[in-house]
């Protein structure tokens, strides 16, 4: 991701498939929990781990509220984002002892509530962010698998294409196709991110699926006379995946920034819709006399973004070996 | 060393062409007619248009108006301006010098820093520099540009008066301090992070025993042995960072009113001027492409391991 914002995480990258690739014998695991002679899957490991580590459990609930705010926003605030009255409320600074109230947060130069707008401008975010994130982990993993199992010209072909699309800017490439709608709908905007954005889980899965393909059980199950189908989806596949999920968390955070960032430049979401980006945008002109039209949406999307991040970190260490 | 050289020039035509055309096509996809906007309100007189679509070669199909770029792009053509009739080479042998000296800061800012502290973080794992390091990086991750450099501009410029809000003279380097910090903020975190990793995985290699047991001090063991080992994975970070250092100065140069690249591409994109565009574009993916292979370049010459046949 890049990125601009985005950019390919460079230390999930370095997460190579060797380590959650292999199951690990029991007796070689440094911690191998209460039941001895029963071997845990890496996932049940790392969920051991996880479960006790405050990073995780911050960034999970932080999530959850922001999925809350995404799905209910009505449970937050009665306040309309887009009613302003300009008699009374223009740029009123924030009342910061009347929580959760219109005016707690202050109002912005059109005298709309800036509470409920950042409330409401969390389901943009949201929605985009899942979306690319699902898009790109769809396509990045099939393209990532076929290139890394088949290898030769498949791999060669595949590779050009990664290659000629981490070539073209991320956000810059994000504002060329998005200039040419005149409507820009949340829909769009994830189009748009996903279609530069697949190429770095592309490569995570290529390099992933390469490791995994010479182990010793799938020489097995092809000996055993499993066909290719089945050897990609019930060997490679489950073992393959963990560095991409990481990657794919670390970048779902990157989405959200680059469409905050998108609409920020007024290439992305634009009014009537809510966004954070577009807040800060109308924020930046009011900055020096008042500055909490910028603050509040940009703690808003940031703790978003940072929430995403920590995940992802989190489940990077719990599902490396190398880190115990 | 040779032979590996020009194979991976040969690869590159593909994805260079590749890119090119993808940026290409989605451009000449927006609506509207260039050349009619030039008229504005006025009444049009078709032949005018006419004769002047077929100046610019824009009669003739998309696929012959792509080769005619392309081959235009070996004699250094990078198009021409509909409105201006000013070559888009000119503009951006205008805008970049302010762009490749911020660039250039940010850069140097990015390894001296990124580096820097990555080592600190990564010879204390664990330990409370390392959890303080790892903790403001995240926060430079998770803050977008633009929020780091409003706040930047509110706080050193305006608070403290430390530095000028704006860039007036962008050859001055000290103007150029401020936009330069802001974007390097991303990269440097990202780098910081990455380097913290890498040393503390090699600090526990055989190869750093064996220079331990052998007698070497500390610093010597650490700057000979360990920084060469650790720093492949984040040469070639900082390669590909290169290229997105110049297409984040599009945020950057906004915020502080650098007249570099990232301005330029951007008022050539409000105004739909979509031959300055993608001759841009173009530009930076050139950069891309070169920077990338010298850093599979320089590769060789970090980890003797690796040589090209």
């Amino acid at each position: 991701m890049p990125d601009v914002p985005m950019k390919a995480t460079p230390e999930a990258a370095t997460l190579k498939a060797t380590q959650p690739a292999v199951p690990v014998p029991v007796d070689e695991r440094p911690d191998s929990g209460p039941a001895p002679g029963k071997p845990r899957s890496l996932w049940s490991d790392a969920w051991h781990d996880l479960r006790r580590k405050p990073s995780f459990l911050i960034s999970a609930g932080l999530i959850l509220l922001f999925l809350t705010i995404a799905a209910f926003p009505g449970l937050f605030t009665d306040a309309s984002p887009r009613d302003g009255d300009l008699t009374q409320f223009y740029l009123q600074k924030p009342q910061l002892t009347h929580f959760f109230s219109p005016e707690w947060l202050g109002y912005d130069a059109q005298g709309r509530s800036i509470y409920a707008r950042i409330i409401h401008g969390t389901r943009a975010s949201i929605i985009i962010g899942l979306t690319v994130t699902a898009i790109v982990f769809v396509l990045g993993s099939l393209v990532g698998m076929l290139a890394g199992y088949f290898g030769g010209w498949v791999d060669t072909v595949l590779s050009r294409v990664v290659d000629t699309f981490m070539g073209i800017p991320f956000l810059l490439g994000a504002m060329v196709i998005l200039v040419s709608f005149d409507v820009r709908g949340p829909m769009v905007i994830s189009l748009a991110l996903a279609v530069l954005g697949w190429t770095t889980i592309a490569r995570v899965m290529r390099g992933s699926v390469i490791q995994v393909k010479q182990a010793d059980y799938v020489q097995a199950a092809r000996s055993l006379g499993a066909g290719t189908s089945r050897i990609l989806l019930r060997h490679i596949l489950p073992n393959a995946i963990a560095p991409v999920i990481v990657v794919a968390m670390i970048a779902l955070g990157g989405y959200i920034s680059a469409e905050a960032t998108l609409s920020y430049l007024g290439i992305g979401l634009a009014d009537p819709a809510v966004s954070w980006g577009g807040d800060i945008n109308f924020g930046k002109d009011s900055i020096r006399v008042a500055s909490h039209v910028l603050i509040f949406p940009s703690i808003m999307l940031s703790a978003t973004i940072l929430a995403f991040l920590m995940m992802g970190d989190a489940v990077r260490d719990a599902l490396d070996p190398k880190l115990r | 060393m040779g032979r590996y050289v020009v194979r991976r020039l040969l690869q590159m035509i593909p994805v260079f062409i590749g890119a090119t055309l993808l940026v290409f096509l989605m451009m000449y996809a927006l609506p509207g007619d260039p050349v009619r906007a030039l008229w504005g309100e006025r009444s049009v007189d078709e032949a005018q248009i006419a004769a002047m679509k077929a100046d610019l070669g824009l009669d003739l199909p998309l696929w012959q108006q792509y080769l005619n770029y392309l081959l235009g792009l070996f004699r250094g053509d990078f198009g021409t301006q509909i409105a201006s009739g000013r070559p888009v080479i000119d503009v951006i042998t205008s805008a970049l010098p302010a762009t490749l000296r911020l660039t250039a800061l940010a850069f140097l800012i990015t390894v001296v820093l990124g580096v820097g502290l990555g080592v600190i973080a990564g010879l204390r794992r664990g330990g409370k520099t390392d959890r303080a390091i790892l903790f403001v990086t995240l926060l430079f991750i998770s803050v977008p540009v633009f929020v780091i450099g409003y706040l930047y501009q509110v706080f050193f410029a305006h608070n403290l008066g430390w530095a000028r809000p704006t860039v007036q003279d962008p050859t001055a380097w000290s103007q150029l301090l401020l936009p330069a910090l802001v974007l390097a903020s991303l990269s440097l975190a990202y780098v910081a992070r990455l380097t913290r990793t890498s040393v503390a995985e090699n600090k526990r290699a055989d190869y750093m025993r064996t220079a331990r047991a052998k007698g070497l001090t500390g610093r010597r063991a650490v700057s000979v042995h360990l920084m060469r080992n650790s720093l492949i994975p984040v040469v070639t970070f900082l390669g590909v960072d290169i290229g997105n250092l110049m297409a984040g100065a599009i945020v950057t140069e906004g915020i502080f009113n650098v007249n570099g690249i990232g301005s330029a591409v951007y008022r050539a994109l409000s105004y739909r001027e979509g031959a300055t565009v993608v001759g841009i574009v173009t530009f930076m993916i050139l950069v891309y492409l070169v920077v990338t292979l010298l850093v599979d370049l320089l590769y060789a010459v970090l980890d003797p391991r690796i040589r090209y046949a």
